[in-house]
């Protein structure tokens, strides 16, 4: 890496974390409200992890919703029943859907391709059908709701994220730094560029000696772990948490918010979650069809931004998007 | 005790033959194009309302058929404007591209028809139970197995006897030899994906006189149906097949004794098969993985 690369990365990291600590100054005046900025901060975080098994190692993955929803509940059941501390709750959660993903995973490593897609499509289910169905656990089709996110102690000072919207802001903001500095870190690691390596030729992988299903495998209880912390925020971000969130159709939303923002870029499902989020907020206040323009976004996603909508102009990213947009058979 | 056995495991054979008309639309174009069409349930769904608006006019029988044919035809021009253009690219783009048109299939169903449910009149010939024993069986549920056993029957036959059918099979093995072979691989992809949808329209004509019609009646058949190519193994119509009907008849079994675990158990099934044998029932090894 050259010296003007790095500090280009640097200035990049500086703009995007100026940003978001500014958010609480400039998004009123936007017309947005806090409770919007936090949710692009859940959902970005939730596309980011996403991404580290899409974009990083290669294997789609439609069933985070799954792990979204278990961290959601999994934080809000250890609100109610265990614990009064949000950030153990949070947690606790975390390691619900990061445990969950580790079990399953092991099932489904042993696929590839679309095969893969598709058994995570259906595992994802099994989740939503035990809230669904556990009502005196998950409060069912109502959701899970009896629990509030907890005031932070810190000895001198206590921050009420209760009532306060903009402390909580950054307090989410503070749990999507300290997960997104982790995998960023583990990407810059040998092991990520080990998984690298897997998503470019897995078979050239395999040749070098390469335990491919593990890697794969340890990618995807990352990847699960941190999409669980980001529906733990999400869980306190509503106190509150219902079965939907659970279904694959929160998957697909995580998957295309990705996809948005540009699957080879670190910070592109952030981008991604940001003009998804806003646009599913904005349309469901104007139509009560927006379910068919949210599928339009889809549409039109797949169709004009393949590469995202950063990819879309920058040069230098269109070389490596290549391998993603792979002719998949010679035929026509 | 027996007779409510009985009951519920005819009660899965007819939601497996759902499943089966559904998952073996989905095969096909699985096997064929790679493609996870996740708007399989919206075609369903629609042709089940089809059907409901043009019956006071051509009646039943002529509904059953010219319905799903309607559905087909949107099938072919959806495949021919977008869905064509991902074939060449990952994956992941039909999934999503079919993903959000499941989105807008759902929508428009409730904008046009309304989100309660419409009941789908059979002719009163079928509105009978066939015995006083067997109460539970009206003749409507025998006809729709039989013509869910007339359809795959058709299906498989055509996939073995004609000229056009075993090259879908052999498509499925190796795309890039059938195409050298000068075999027009746009169109045969077109046709099998119309084909495909047929087979998703004429369930939904089915489901509409058995359930109710519902814009969601599609999307909850949409995971089973993912369950049961899995558990057949994908590449495998006859696999395809017996997922679709084990499953049904597991659910039915399950809801005698432990109803509320009646849903999570097929995932249960297809945990234990991907743990034995990863590649399903009747799967090939390597075969779109």
């Amino acid at each position: 890496m050259t010296s003007g690369e790095t500090g280009r990365k640097l200035i990049q990291l500086a703009v995007i974390w100026a940003i978001l600590l500014a958010t609480p100054y400039w998004l009123p005046h936007l017309g947005g409200y806090m409770a919007l900025g936090t949710r692009v901060l859940v959902l970005g975080l939730a596309a980011m992890s996403l991404n580290f098994l899409l974009g990083f190692t290669g294997v789609l993955s439609f069933g985070h919703g799954a792990y979204f929803g278990l961290g959601a509940y999994g934080t809000g059941l250890a609100l109610k029943f265990l614990t009064v501390s949000t950030p153990l709750a949070l947690l606790l959660g975390a390691l619900l859907g990061g445990i969950a993903g580790a079990v399953l995973g092991a099932l489904i490593v042993r696929r590839r391709g679309v095969y893969f897609a598709m058994v995570t499509i259906a595992f994802g289910q099994v989740f939503y059908f035990i809230a669904f169905r556990w009502s005196s656990l998950t409060g069912g089709d109502d959701g899970l709701s009896g629990f509030t996110r907890q005031p932070l102690h810190f000895g001198f000072w206590t921050a009420d994220i209760l009532n306060n919207a903009v402390l909580f802001y950054y307090f989410v903001l503070a749990v999507f730094g300290i997960g997104v500095a982790c995998m960023g870190y583990l990407l810059r690691s040998p092991f990520g560029h080990t998984l690298l390596a897997i998503r470019e030729n897995e078979r050239r992988a395999r040749f070098l000696g390469i335990p491919v299903e593990q890697h794969i495998w340890l990618s995807f209880t990352i990847s699960c772990f941190f999409v669980s912390l980001a529906g733990g925020l999400n869980a306190l971000l509503n106190n509150f948490a219902d079965p939907t969130i659970l279904n694959y159709n929160q998957s697909g939303e995580i998957v295309i918010m990705a996809v948005l923002g540009g699957m080879r870029s670190f910070w592109g499902p952030l981008v991604g979650a940001a003009v998804f989020v806003v646009l599913q907020d904005y349309l469901s206040s104007m139509t009560t069809n927006w379910m068919s323009f949210l599928g339009l976004i889809f549409v039109l996603a797949v169709l004009f931004f393949p590469r995202g909508v950063l990819g879309f102009n920058i040069p230098g990213l269109a070389a490596s998007t290549k391998s993603l947009l792979k002719v998949r058979s010679a035929t026509p | 005790m027996t007779s409510l056995i009985l009951l519920n495991v005819t009660n899965g054979l007819i939601i497996g033959a759902f499943y089966v008309l559904m998952a073996l639309g989905l095969s096909l174009i699985l096997n064929l194009s790679g493609v996870i069409n996740f708007a399989h349930g919206g075609f369903l769904a629609l042709g089940g309302y089809l059907a409901y608006t043009i019956e006071p006019y051509i009646g039943f029988w002529a509904a059953l058929l010219v319905s799903p044919f309607l559905v087909a035809l949107l099938g072919l021009l959806i495949e021919r404007t977008m869905i064509r253009r991902l074939y060449r690219l990952d994956p992941l783009y039909s999934l999503l591209l079919t993903f959000g048109l499941a989105f807008i299939f759902e929508d428009m169903t409730r904008a046009v028809w309304g989100a309660t449910g419409l009941p789908y009149k059979v002719p009163d010939v079928l509105t009978q139970p066939i015995s006083a024993d067997l109460f539970f069986i009206t003749r409507y549920r025998l006809f729709m197995v039989l013509i869910v056993a007339i359809a795959v029957g058709g299906l498989f036959l055509f996939l073995r006897m004609t000229r056009q059918g075993v090259r879908i099979r052999a498509g499925t093995f190796d795309l890039d030899t059938l195409a050298s072979l000068g075999v027009n691989v746009r169109g045969l992809r077109s046709f099998n994906f119309a084909l495909g949808i047929f087979l998703a329209g004429l369930a939904g004509v089915l489901a509409g006189g058995q359930l109710s019609l519902e814009p969601t009646m599609g999307a909850n058949l949409l995971m089973p149906s993912f369950v049961a190519i899995i558990i057949g193994g994908v590449g495998s119509l006859p696999g395809t097949l017996l997922g679709g009907l084990l499953i049904g008849v597991a659910a039915g079994i399950t809801t005698v004794f432990w109803p509320s675990a009646s849903e999570a158990v097929i995932y249960v099934m297809m945990a234990v098969v991907l743990l034995v044998r990863p590649r399903g029932l009747f799967g090939e090894e390597g075969l779109l993985s």
